[in-house]
């Protein structure tokens, strides 16, 4: 079997138990939720919020895939499953690239209703001219996410005393995505008069990202979870 | 037992030395001049910046420290190939890879600290998100974490192939936390003054000043850096040790017995 079809075998397997579990659904967005509202608290200003709801979307994303990404190699260890595919031969980076891509859905999953409730709580607009935009940096933001949380999420998964290190590698690592992606979405909704050809750049580096961790992340996902 | 010894024979060190031997003690004598160089010139004879008055004297500190840092994390990702990419599989070069990471982590703190106490002098603040400042935050934040990594326990070997992958990968991060900054800098804010660091109108004796303090930065590195990598290696050779010890004791208890028993 090549390798992409074991990834989307992988992947179909993780949205499968996902849509059983329904931990995204019942857990990580309440959480991504309850994240958005107490930035309000936080904030204390509607102006303040309007401008900064962009960044605030991505955030939560973070936020929120922290727990995603130890919830998807938690299904994996609990069982020894991970083990169990390496012992079967399967390629490593057919495992990272599907992993990668079931966050990768759920990821977007997330976005969506992250920025559904921006518009909502922090009145946003989504302007017909930036939806090619906004659809393109959430898809190439996506890809960069998932493939860091999968790459330190094998890395720290299955050994205990190791999930605190998740946030530790993964923040610093994904800093571009949140600065990309923040200006992009800006220049997509228009916030604080930013216009939408000045977020096709940022979308550059979203793109230049998620191709250098696709590939760096599958060719160093099998020595880091090979033990 | 016989693979750690050779291990350790190795890095030139005998067991009962410590970490110290002939080159390292004369590496740090002349580090000890090198540095009282760098006060005498850096605190004395070198005049004061005719803007920055005596502050410009911490820049002595702050840019020897960072080009050092960042040779440092060039010698990690050195190492940190040398041994995935090489045959042997030697663990001195992961040994090199993680004493390297450590020293550069430090001077990158100091060069945070002396850059932050800089800044409250010159422009009044002790942050500025200047692009260049970010990068080292976040440079300084990635290699605490490839340190974390090298402490999550497993064999010798484990430990290597993780954290050589994990210093590569920060080669990777670096450049792409660099040009987002940059980038991000470049667009929402008017250029920041900053320090002269740049400065090409130099005053000769300030340049030889700088230089004394490159010159002293780099010897304290070598040094720590050998210091380092023996320690690690000894502790390394402990780990090993340790467990051979323990179940040599476990079977001289088992041996009278089996004596007793007349079996030869």
């Amino acid at each position: 079997m090549s390798v992409w079809r074991i990834a989307r075998l992988v992947a179909a397997k993780d949205l499968r138990i996902e849509w059983h579990s329904r931990v995204l659904t019942n857990q990580v967005l309440p959480f991504a939720g309850v994240t958005m509202v107490i930035f309000a608290f936080a904030l204390d200003s509607d102006a303040v919020l309007e401008r900064v709801a962009p960044g605030l979307v991505w955030l939560a994303t973070m936020f929120s895939m922290l727990v995603l990404v130890q919830r998807t190699f938690a299904v994996e260890t609990d069982d020894g499953a991970l083990d169990a595919l390496r012992v079967a031969g399967v390629d490593p980076r057919a495992i990272f690239l599907g992993k990668a891509g079931g966050l990768a859905v759920q990821l977007l999953v997330l976005e969506v209703v992250l920025l559904f409730a921006a518009v909502v709580l922090f009145r946003q607009t989504v302007p017909v001219d930036g939806l090619v935009l906004l659809v393109t940096t959430l898809i190439s933001a996506t890809c960069g996410l998932a493939a860091v949380g999968t790459l330190y999420g094998g890395l720290a998964a299955g050994f205990r005393g190791r999930e605190t290190l998740l946030p530790l590698l993964t923040l610093p690592a994904v800093a571009p995505v949140l600065i990309g992606a923040t200006r992009a979405v800006e220049a997509a909704l228009g916030t604080a008069g930013a216009v939408v050809s000045d977020g096709w750049p940022w979308v550059g580096l979203l793109l230049v990202f998620a191709v250098a961790f696709g590939v760096g992340g599958s060719l160093a996902f099998g020595p880091l979870i090979d033990e | 037992m016989t693979t750690t010894d050779s291990k350790l024979e190795t890095t030139g060190v005998s067991t009962s030395a410590g970490t110290g031997s002939r080159g390292s003690r004369i590496l740090g004598i002349t580090t000890i001049i090198a540095m009282g160089w760098l006060v005498a010139f850096g605190l004395g004879f070198s005049p004061e910046d005719r803007d920055q008055r005596e502050a410009v004297r911490l820049l002595y500190v702050h840019v020897p420290t960072i080009w050092i840092a960042y040779l440092a994390f060039v010698v990690t990702a050195i190492g940190s190939a040398m041994y995935l990419f090489t045959k042997k599989k030697s663990l001195g070069w992961d040994r090199l890879a993680g004493a390297s990471a450590e020293i550069g982590t430090i001077f990158v703190a100091v060069t945070l600290v002396v850059g932050a106490l800089w800044g409250r002098l010159t422009w009044g603040v002790f942050w500025q998100w200047d692009a260049r400042l970010t990068t080292t935050a976040l440079l300084f934040v990635t290699y605490i974490g490839y340190l974390a990594v090298r402490q999550l326990g497993g064999t010798h070997e484990q430990r290597a192939r993780r954290s050589a992958v994990i210093g590569l990968l920060a080669v990777l991060e670096i450049p792409l936390v660099h040009w987002s900054v940059r980038l991000w800098r470049s667009l929402h804010q008017e250029a920041t003054v900053l320090g002269t660091d740049a400065d090409v109108n130099m005053d000769g004796l300030m340049l030889f000043s700088l230089f004394v303090g490159v010159v002293a930065f780099t010897l304290l590195y070598v040094w720590l850096l050998m210091h380092r990598t023996r320690g690690m290696a000894m502790e390394d050779y402990l780990d090993d040790r340790g467990l051979d010890e323990a179940l040599e004791a476990r079977r001289a208890e088992g041996e009278p017995v089996a004596r007793g028993d007349g079996a030869n």
